[in-house]
């Protein structure tokens, strides 16, 4: 197969030269230096891991960069690009939804898929939808408040 | 760093250097400026302010989550009353740092948060003395807040009065403080100050450390713990590219210019290894641990058992190594950054005055964080393949070749008068650990007693400790008691304790919670857990219901109540509170190590469970804030109480007693 030279990320093209074979966590993480996205478990249990693949929460850690083609990747670093906090982001700190914050930018970024699919979840549906996320530090009841709080704000941009 | 060196370092300005409490040594250097070369050698945080007016507190705390740099950094704004963005908290960095044991033991809130105040403090006089002799005017008439000394219409910013200045002043720890009824920023629910960087992907914990020409180093560990490797064939993976090979004794070591290499590498080295007998297994280890204590209880005792469990903090250990001559960096995440240092030195025979440890804040540690074994493996590789070496933990390989909360064998008995007081408690508690061992409550002529044994993992600590393990036999077991004379849980609890402390929290927790008032139904139950440690008391409340097909709980509710003196940053003492509920609940209720033939057998997370949104319960805390009382630390203790609040609460909704961690085996 042949090797991938290009990725969109953050709303740039960029140059890369990857085996197609190879995940695109190590990619956004080793190559372009991209370490916002974490790595947690390798095998698509935490998803620490998680970027927007054209708005939709992925786990990069899962992903073959092979399979990615020209869609568009959003990770951590793409979410407040003009410095400005996304709501979600503000939300996260407004509820003190995190401790460590290892989980956290893979939090915010289920987060932003959850409300584009779902603009006003219940508490309920908040859990369920954010289930594959592992936050090791317990913070889980203030991740709810905070994406409540953000769907209450339109976080779902 | 030496005393000259300070300044050179950090431009001039004025420097703090907090001493020991009670050292004969530096007890003459009270108040007075240090002459010579008279560094003291047992300084414990240091704060600077620059000619520019920047304040900088120094210390070997690190931040793992619990929002130490925060807190500390209250200290320094409360007592010298400057805005927190004033203040920049350096931490954990061997070469720029004070010495420090470890970020252990609950113990930066009650050691460290003083000494930074006072450091604060010291430094606020230092500059009203400046300011009175500069001016020629009366200290009393100066005024310090929002970073300025003035007098009367005269005012000057820190970075005016500390110009031209290098003065330095070591002072022990008895400084006059602002009270805790005066406070303004301590006491306050300030937010996480580096939160912005953590929410916008910026911070760059261990594992996301690079550096130029850095290799990516994979280990090969044997495939039974304690084998011995008979031969090894690198021929395939020495063909390569770029790859390189390290072998010493049992180490085994690949590094690769890209990661997947390292992985590929690895992958292609064919090893023979020793075959392991494993003395025990998961199931049959807590007779193990009885048969290899030194001595232990007599018959008649009702043995209660705790399985081991991993600590599985999400960024998993990861280091990078790098040398310069024979001069070592390395970054790495570790609750004990000079005690890796020391582990480093001896390691790779140097001098600890050659090797530098830089701790970014890490993605938690909860306990497993204490050792240096990330670095001492990027060490030694990077010395060998000559180039900057990065070591990443996989998830599995913390699950396997990290420590473990030690398991645990706890043999328990005790008679109970019918007015409900206890008459006689025993305890014997096998490898798991003493602490928390002594009943808070009032039993005279207890017998408590700590068996140390052999364990076939290796273990360490763990948030709480052994306190977590006690704390749910002692309070099942005052459970069991009090339904054996048909006493309700609360009134027994309460007709035996006799420390204020720690009847204020059941109170507290069990009125939040409507314990008097509760409604039993069909498969729903109610449990009580309490206790002290470390300086703080607590008391949780539990709510669950019990499938009756399945058998699976559910926790659909807790009251936990806290009291750990007085509350510093009210939030994140809530946070770290209902955090401790959450990550206790994975360990009562599911959480265990799997084991055999010398192997871990769920070394995965998806095999090993941990608490997930969907496994949280409501959770209400009710925080006792005891200005009257030093504060005590907080990220251990609230974990106590849950595990026993389950068990009992499953005993209420079922009848059936489960005398074992995790409750769902």
């Amino acid at each position: 197969m042949a090797r991938v030279t290009e990725l969109h990320v953050n709303g740039s093209m960029r140059r890369i030269d990857a085996d197609p074979e190879r995940m695109l966590l190590s990619v956004l993480r080793d190559d372009l230096d991209l370490t916002g996205t974490k790595f947690g478990c390798g095998e698509g249990q935490c998803a620490a891991c998680t970027v927007l693949i054209d708005g939709v929460a992925a786990k990069s850690c899962l992903t073959k960069i092979g399979a990615v083609g020209s869609k568009k990747i959003i990770t951590i670093e793409g979410l407040a690009p003009e410095g400005k906090l996304h709501p979600m982001q503000e939300a996260f700190l407004e509820a003190d939804a995190l401790q460590c914050g290892y989980c956290t930018p893979g939090m915010i970024l289920g987060a932003v898929s959850l409300l584009r699919r779902n603009p006003n979840p219940s508490e309920t549906e908040i859990a369920a939808g954010m289930n594959g996320h592992i936050c090791r530090c317990g913070t889980y009841p203030r991740v709810v408040r905070a994406i409540r709080a953000a769907a209450g704000k339109g976080g779902r941009a | 760093m030496k005393r000259r060196d300070f300044f050179s370092v950090l431009g001039g300005g004025i420097l703090v250097l907090i001493t020991a409490d009670e050292d004969p040594i530096y007890a003459q250097e009270t108040g007075g400026q240090l002459r010579g070369g008279a560094m003291p050698s047992d300084v414990s945080a240091w704060l600077h302010i620059a000619e520019s007016g920047a304040i900088t507190v120094y210390t070997g705390k690190v931040e793992v989550g619990q929002n130490a740099r925060t807190s500390l950094t209250q200290a320094a704004a409360e007592e010298l009353r400057v805005p927190l963005s004033s203040i920049r908290m350096v931490m954990g960095d061997t070469a720029l740092t004070p010495f420090d044991q470890g970020t252990v033991g609950s113990q930066t809130t009650p050691r460290m948060w003083p000494q930074i105040r006072r450091a604060a403090a010291s430094a606020r006089e230092m500059l009203l003395d400046l300011a009175a002799q500069k001016w020629g005017v009366d200290r009393a008439a100066l005024a310090c807040a929002d970073g300025k000394v003035t007098a009367g219409a005269r005012s000057a910013t820190f970075g005016e009065l500390t110009k031209g200045e290098k003065l330095a002043r070591a002072i022990p720890s008895g400084v006059a403080l602002v009270p805790p009824a005066d406070w303004k920023v301590a006491g306050t629910s300030l937010a996480k100050v580096n939160g912005r960087e953590i929410v916008t992907g910026a911070h760059r914990y261990a594992y996301d450390m690079k550096r130029p020409g850095m290799m990516w180093a994979k280990m090969l560990y044997p495939p039974q713990f304690g084998a011995s490797l008979v031969s090894l064939d690198s021929s395939a993976t020495e063909k390569i590219a770029g790859v390189k090979v390290v072998r010493d004794g049992n180490f085994v070591a690949v590094a690769a210019p890209e990661p997947h290499l390292a992985e590929q590498a690895v992958a292609a080295l064919k090893a023979e290894w020793t075959h392991v007998d494993a003395e025990t297994d998961s199931q049959r280890v807590f007779d193990y641990f009885k048969q290899n204590a030194g001595g232990g209880a007599g018959a008649g005792l009702t043995p209660y058992t705790v399985a081991y469990i991993a600590h599985v903090p999400l960024e998993p250990r990861a280091a990078v190594a790098e040398w310069d001559g024979d001069k070592l960096t390395v970054w790495t995440g570790t609750q004990r950054p000079f005690g890796v240092r020391s582990e480093l030195a001896q390691h790779l025979g140097i001098s600890a005055d050659n090797v530098h440890v830089v701790m970014p804040d890490t993605g938690s540690g909860y306990g497993g964080k204490h050792n240096g074994d990330a670095a001492i493996e990027a060490a030694r590789i990077a010395k060998a393949v000559g180039h900057p070496v990065k070591r990443n933990w996989t998830r599995d390989e913390e699950l396997t070749w990290a420590y473990f909360r030690p398991g645990g064998l706890i043999e328990v008995g005790g008679k109970v008068a019918p007015d409900g007081t206890i008459t006689e408690w025993e305890f014997h508690n096998y490898n798991s650990g003493p602490s928390a061992l002594n009943s808070p409550y009032h039993i005279p002529g207890k017998k408590e007693q700590f068996h140390q044994s052999r364990s076939p993992l290796r273990q360490g600590s763990y948030r709480g400790l052994a306190a977590t393990a006690n704390h749910f036999v002692r309070e099942s077991w005052m459970d069991e008691l009090a339904h054996s004379i048909r006493m309700d849980p609360l009134d027994f609890r309460l007709k035996n304790a006799t420390d204020e402390r720690l009847r204020a929290v059941i109170l507290a927790a069990t009125d939040k919670f409507g314990w008097r008032g509760r409604k039993k139904t069909a498969g729903h139950g109610f449990g009580i857990g309490a206790g002290f440690e470390k300086g703080s008391y607590v008391a949780t409340c539990a709510e669950v219901s019990v499938d009756p097909n399945t058998g699976t709980t559910k926790v659909l509710r807790t009251v936990v109540a806290f009291e750990c003196g007085a509350v510093v940053n009210p939030e994140h003492l809530r946070n770290q509170v209902e955090g401790a509920i959450i990550m206790g609940l994975g360990g009562a209720l599911f959480e265990r190590i799997d084991f055999r033939d010398g192997k871990i057998l769920n070394n995965r997370l998806a095999r090993y469970r941990v608490p997930r949104f969907s496994d949280a319960p409501a959770i209400e805390s009710v925080l006792l804030d005891r200005k009257d009382l030093v504060s005590a630390g907080a990220g251990e203790t609230p974990i106590v109480g849950i595990a026993p609040a389950i068990g009992n609460a499953i005993f209420d909704a079922t009848g059936r007693r489960i005398r074992r961690l995790p409750l769902e085996a």
